[in-house]
């Protein structure tokens, strides 16, 4: 009954982010809800590194993140779009030099 | 070669139960809040509890069968023995009951056992340092919820305070048993496996009361009267119970050698 | 399956000629197989279709906890106990994974959870029948999780993003729960006593049916069908999908040295599939209605569990107000 009892909507939301193992860069990954930054981070804690995925969670109040509308997706994005240099599928190399 | 006079019962295997009946108990508890958490994160995390306190019963008990030497595995311990046979502490077989009551449960256990983890880790006994090792990560990570969760209730609404105040009222009697050593521990002492339980008394007491002022809860004294018994096996009426639902399967298809 | 029956508010599909420029816009992203993300213009039907989608099969993932939380406290050794709790724990953790999606699409978890606490919210119709016996845990693994899988592998690439990583996520993670459930069983029929061979069969009694009714009414009866295809956010129809689950089972039914309780089950050389008996239509239509076994039982645990827990809510919530109070 959510007329009497209190909310989970009154734990805001988190968007959450984990380093990996590997040292790669803070991935986001879903998010959680939480009554405060500490909760926040032990619920991400339990809920996306069960199985030792990370080393490290950032959390960041759904509410603070700004993000760019679809709208600007053309101006932000495209002009990187015909730099096909790049990216490594660019530079074709004789099949025997293999896998680099 | 181990003659027959170590076999069985030696105060180290005593001991060992001690520390294996601790975590299956308290963890069996974790097993009966499956569904009933107050929020869904908090049934994850209740779940990691529950998991990193049955690996640890496994851990000790599986040690406590080898020396026992009677062809038993820890399987055999958990799920065989009799309640008075087990040697956990009053505190932990203490029903659920409201969320304040897991909590202090749990928080007055976690603060006593992240003390004997950490001295237990530097033990002569080379076996139970390294699961002490082991546990003692868990249980710091342990300590760190309940204490928090501790301090939202006390300090959270009236409502949550009276709960949290209650709970630790009622549970307060358990405690006595965790700080007074017994012959088995000062044979542990003696052998300088384990730290005597008045040394944990006072690093005990420390995390208790800062934990308390800052959820604006009231001590109770500690020389009120306290409750003992289950170091010894002489137990509050709960565990029979507890014990009778855990141990069904096997008891029931004892010809059942695999599951 | 997890998701069964999800309205989709149109039996009658649009030609790209009939949309208007925004959703032929939208649906020609998903003939691409593009990702449709929450920022995306979607139509209305799209958008209230995923809601109640994903959070009937968040709801199963939930409400499906209790049938195995039944056994958790008496689980016979131990590392049968840690391994039902770390599948009981995933379970939370699918669930938990499916609101959030859920949540980028604008819906309210405690209003989706209220749904599903009066009725108005779907959820998998297998979790209503009670579990009676130790072998239930295996069984549950084994044809319901591999049901399940069956299900959800597809939906991996379902058009909506946060969705379809969910899924990507669900799936690395359950690979687990469904050997974990064949092995409890194989290692009952292989080394157990004949009490035990009796209850792994009466378990398959039990939940075969109910395990192939998990895929939903037959195609000509599913009339939402079509429309969530066309939005690929359903990839297979219920019996290509119950066919593809049967075909792998009965081989494992079969090592296993058990039997289906159905006499119609047998091997067609020509199609290289099996046929089976006559589904029982009425029963499902009960049980989604509300009239299974435990229907009542499951969404009382589940309402009392959110109910007692508001004033711990409560709680949290007052004590970080204060906390922010005072470094402020």
């Amino acid at each position: 009954m959510t007329t009497e009892a209190f909310l989970m909507a009154d734990w805001p939301l988190f968007e959450v982010f984990i380093r990996s193992k590997h040292g790669l860069n803070h991935k986001h990954v879903g998010s959680v809800h939480a009554a405060d930054r500490s909760m926040a981070i032990e619920n991400a804690r339990e809920l996306y590194t069960r199985r030792n995925e990370g080393v490290s969670i950032w959390v960041v109040p759904a509410s603070d993140i700004t993000a760019s509308s679809p709208d600007e997706k053309e101006p932000l994005f495209d002009p990187s779009n015909d730099k096909v240099y790049r990216h490594a599928s660019f530079y074709k190399l004789p099949k025997e030099v293999g896998h680099m | 070669m181990q003659n027959a006079a170590q076999k069985t019962q030696t105060p180290l295997t005593t001991f060992l139960l001690r520390l294996g009946d601790n975590a299956l108990v308290l963890g069996q508890r974790h097993a009966q809040l499956c569904g009933k958490a107050p929020t869904l994160e908090e049934e994850l995390a209740l779940m990691n509890v529950g998991l990193d306190l049955f690996g640890q019963a496994r851990n000790w008990l599986t040690y406590a069968a080898e020396l026992e030497d009677e062809g038993h595995d820890a399987d055999h311990l958990a799920f065989r023995r009799d309640a008075h046979d087990f040697r956990n502490l009053l505190l932990v077989e203490q029903p659920n009951g409201d969320f304040a009551d897991i909590i202090g449960r749990q928080f007055l256990f976690d603060a006593w056992h992240v003390h004997l983890l950490e001295d237990l880790a530097q033990s002569s006994d080379p076996r139970i340092a390294e699961v002490a090792a082991k546990s003692l990560k868990e249980a710091t990570y342990h300590l760190r919820r309940s204490s928090q969760w501790v301090m939202r209730l006390g300090d959270g609404t009236e409502e949550s305070h009276a709960r949290m105040q209650r709970a630790v009222n009622n549970l307060w009697q358990f405690t006595g048993e965790m700080l007074q050593a017994d012959e088995i521990d000062q044979a542990m002492q003696e052998a300088d496996i384990a730290p005597s339980p008045e040394r944990l008394a006072s690093r005990w007491k420390a995390t208790v009361e800062e934990v308390f002022q800052q959820a604006t809860l009231e001590r109770p004294p500690y020389d009120a009267w306290m409750y003992t018994g289950g170091k010894v096996g002489h137990h509050t009426e709960h565990l029979g119970f507890l014990l009778a639902e855990m141990q069904y399967l096997p008891r029931a298809y004892p010809d059942a050698t695999v599951w | 399956m997890y998701a069964q029956l999800v309205e989709t508010g149109s039996t009658q599909l649009k030609t790209l000629d009939e949309m208007g420029p925004e959703e032929r816009h939208f649906q020609e992203r998903i003939n691409d197989e593009i990702k449709i993300e929450p920022k995306n213009w979607m139509p209305d039907a799209y958008r209230k279709t995923l809601i109640r989608q994903i959070s009937q099969h968040a709801h199963s993932e939930i409400v499906g906890m209790l049938p195995e939380g039944n056994w958790l406290t008496r689980a016979p050794t131990l590392k049968r106990k840690l391994q039902l709790m770390a599948k009981i724990q995933d379970e939370a953790g699918h669930g938990l994974y499916l609101y959030s999606a859920m949540e980028t699409l604008g819906a309210d978890r405690d209003d989706e959870i209220d749904k599903l606490h009066d009725g108005r919210a779907k959820y998998s119709s297998i979790f209503n029948y009670p579990t009676l016996n130790w072998a239930d845990m295996g069984t549950i693994g084994w044809l319901v999780d591999g049901a399940a899988i069956v299900n959800q592998v597809p939906l991996q690439r379902t058009s909506y993003g946060p969705y379809a990583r969910a899924m990507i996520r669900v799936c690395k993670e359950e690979s687990f729960h469904q050997r974990q459930g064949y092995q409890i069983l194989l290692t009952m029929m292989q080394e157990g006593t004949d009490e035990q061979k009796a209850m792994v069969q009466d378990s398959i009694n039990r939940f075969w049916w109910p395990a192939l009714m998990m895929f939903g009414p037959s195609d000509d009866n599913s009339p939402n069908s079509a429309q969530s295809m066309a939005w690929k956010i359903k990839r297979h129809s219920n019996d290509e999908l119950r066919q593809r689950f049967l075909d792998q089972t009965v081989p494992q039914l079969e090592l296993l040295g058990c039997t289906a309780p159905d006499p119609d089950l047998k091997y067609n050389e020509e199609t290289g599939h099996y046929e089976f008996g006559e589904i029982d239509w009425q029963e499902f239509f009960d049980v989604v209605k509300g009239n299974g076994p435990c229907n009542r039982e499951r969404i009382e645990s589940r309402r009392s569990a959110i109910d007692n827990g508001a004033w711990v809510r409560e709680a949290a919530v007052a004590y970080a107000e204060k906390r922010q109070h005072q470094a402020a």
